[in-house]
């Protein structure tokens, strides 16, 4: 057919199966009612728009992360990725990983060579390489971020 | 070389079928693609002539206008007045006293908006805008009813993106002040009826301003048939530099309007107790202005007109046709604005993908579009939208670059489905 196409190795590198699948159904995308932290993130130059629910328990252990909202694919991959991820992890635990996510996203950090415990968020490597996308993929980490520190609301740009 | 000093007064020397020639950005690859470029409402290219306008300015006789006695000053001064009286014919003002060089459309709106906006709209006073303003054509606008009190209306736009002129006459009363409006929608490509428009507003006695930054590029504007009072557009929306940009206004409003900034070039004499203002148009240009990027724009005036609009608006109608009728044609695309009077402006969406990722695949495979909400959030709120994908195409642009963005937007389908 006319219209089978190669894609390109940047595109398949970006758009990896495992991020195809995250979007199309997403983990944990509900409201978690009742909740010890919640934040909404907003990116408004995109539109893309997240809520993040937490609950911790008296060890400062993650016992439920959910989140519902709306963007494109890069933004809402990573927020189901990250809630699979984080659901049982301290805070500290947390708190290291985001910024390593965030390092990487930045290309501050080789998932490859410099020492990590990113795992299967090594995907979102890819958007180091378009400045345009890195904030599609820290603006859930950094909502959660704002969640945990007690903040209800942020906007990055 | 297809325009040179001696030869610009010519009219229709250069073939719209070659002058993508012209264009040196289009011998680049991008991400190893040839160069798709479908963004041209957002910012044009720039042809050699112009570029050339750009560095004689800056290599033979770089010096300040207005001032200097000396021979290079002299002739920055005819070049910049020259590139003036070319912009005066191309949207047929009366008189080079009508066109106040700006830096561009916003700053030519915040003009009127500080001027004579401040001067003569009050408390409780009315402001006419439409739903499908770009953010330069309401801010400015919003701001001012917030200091003074005043009311912003808006004109309804429909599901096709076409005003409602019967709620536009309706809106009036005995308050309005100003009517500010788009021309062409840089989001759904409609070109608004501001003939028409005008003449309402006039029955009121309400002045009307246009926001032209989206139309001096695909067509002929004439402000003294749109009978307008104030008429803003930009250079690098018309093949020209970015920073420049002129601001029309009627003589006698620029008259009765107060200057908004001050500085060098705009005063006739200067005393500590007393200031007399320049004349026109100099009233409204304080301070060195953008001379080689007026001189550019001017340049790239006199390219548009050696090509001819009736040439580029014939050119341009077959690509919007071309891209409506190959867009269409893909399964879970849905065209936003089909006004029946558009620019070469298509907006869609395609199911199941986000336009930052369309955007996003696009771009791998060379193709340039913008994504977003195209500084228009109101609209896209009136039509329930986040964001759209827009190609817009210019008079240099290929049939050739429309297939190699929809091939791109095959590929995107066969990654999200």
């Amino acid at each position: 057919m006319w219209h089978m196409h190669i894609v390109n190795d940047k595109t398949s590198q970006l758009y990896q199966q495992v991020m195809l699948d995250h979007n199309k159904t997403p983990r944990n995308y509900r409201v978690l009612d009742p909740a010890d932290h919640e934040a909404l993130g907003h990116n408004p130059l995109c539109g893309d728009k997240y809520k993040i629910f937490v609950n911790i328990d008296e060890h400062d252990v993650v016992t439920d992360v959910t989140f519902i909202g709306d963007g494109c694919a890069i933004s809402k991959a990573s927020a189901s990725m990250m809630t699979s991820i984080i659901k049982g992890k301290h805070v500290d635990e947390i708190d290291k990983l985001f910024h390593q996510f965030h390092d990487m996203a930045q290309g501050k950090l080789d998932p490859d060579t410099d020492p990590n415990d990113l795992g299967r968020l090594k995907i979102f490597a890819g958007v180091r390489n378009l400045p345009a996308r890195v904030k599609c993929a820290t603006l859930p980490w950094h909502t959660l971020h704002a969640a945990l520190q007690g903040k209800e609301k942020i906007s990055t740009e | 070389m297809s325009v040179n000093t001696s030869s610009v007064k010519e009219k229709s020397r250069i073939r719209i079928e070659t002058c993508r020639d012209d264009f040196p950005v289009f011998r680049r690859e991008v991400h190893g693609k040839p160069l798709a470029f479908l963004d041209n409402a957002a910012s044009s290219q720039m042809p050699y002539p112009v570029m050339r306008s750009y560095t004689d300015y800056h290599s033979r006789y770089h010096s300040n206008v207005h001032r200097g006695v000396h021979l290079l000053s002299q002739e920055a001064t005819d070049a910049m007045e020259a590139s003036r009286e070319t912009l005066r014919a191309l949207i047929n003002a009366r008189s080079k006293k009508e066109i106040i060089f700006t830096s561009g459309t916003t700053d030519a709106i915040n003009l009127v908006m500080q001027s004579y906006g401040r001067t003569y709209i009050g408390k409780g006073d009315e402001i006419i805008i439409s739903t499908m303003e770009h953010h330069s054509n309401i801010v400015p606008w919003r701001m001012l009813c917030d200091e003074k009190k005043a009311v912003l209306k808006i004109i309804p736009v429909s599901d096709d993106g076409v005003l409602d002129l019967d709620a536009y006459a309706s809106l009036f009363s005995e308050r309005t002040r100003f009517v500010s409006i788009v021309h062409v929608s840089n989001t759904l490509g409609t070109i608004n009826p501001v003939k028409k428009m005008t003449e309402i507003a006039h029955r009121y006695g309400v002045p009307v301003l246009v926001d032209g930054a989206q139309a001096v590029s695909h067509m002929e504007v004439n402000v003294q048939e749109i009978g307008c009072d104030f008429f803003a557009t930009s250079g690098h929306k018309m093949y020209g530099p970015t920073g420049i940009g002129i601001l029309y206004g009627r003589e006698e409003l620029l008259l009765k309007m107060p200057p908004w900034r001050g500085g060098g070039d705009m005063i006739l004499s200067v005393s500590f107790d007393e200031v007399l203002f320049n004349d026109l148009p100099y009233k409204f240009e304080a301070g060195t202005p953008n001379i080689s990027g007026a001189i550019g724009m001017g340049k790239a005036a006199e390219y548009i007109t050696a090509i001819g609009y009736d040439t580029i608006y014939r050119k341009e109608q077959e690509l919007l046709a071309y891209a409506t009728d190959r867009l269409s044609g893909i399964d879970g695309v849905r065209i936003i604005g089909t006004a029946p009077e558009k620019s070469s402006v298509v907006s869609f969406v395609l199911d199941g993908i986000h336009p930052h990722d369309i955007g996003t695949i696009l771009d791998l495979e060379g193709v340039a579009v913008r994504t977003g909400h195209h500084c228009t959030q109101p609209l896209m709120e009136r039509l329930g939208l986040v964001a759209t994908t827009r190609a817009s195409m210019a008079m240099y642009s290929r049939k050739e670059e429309i297939d190699q963005l929809i091939d791109a937007l095959h590929k995107a389908i066969d990654i999200f489905r």
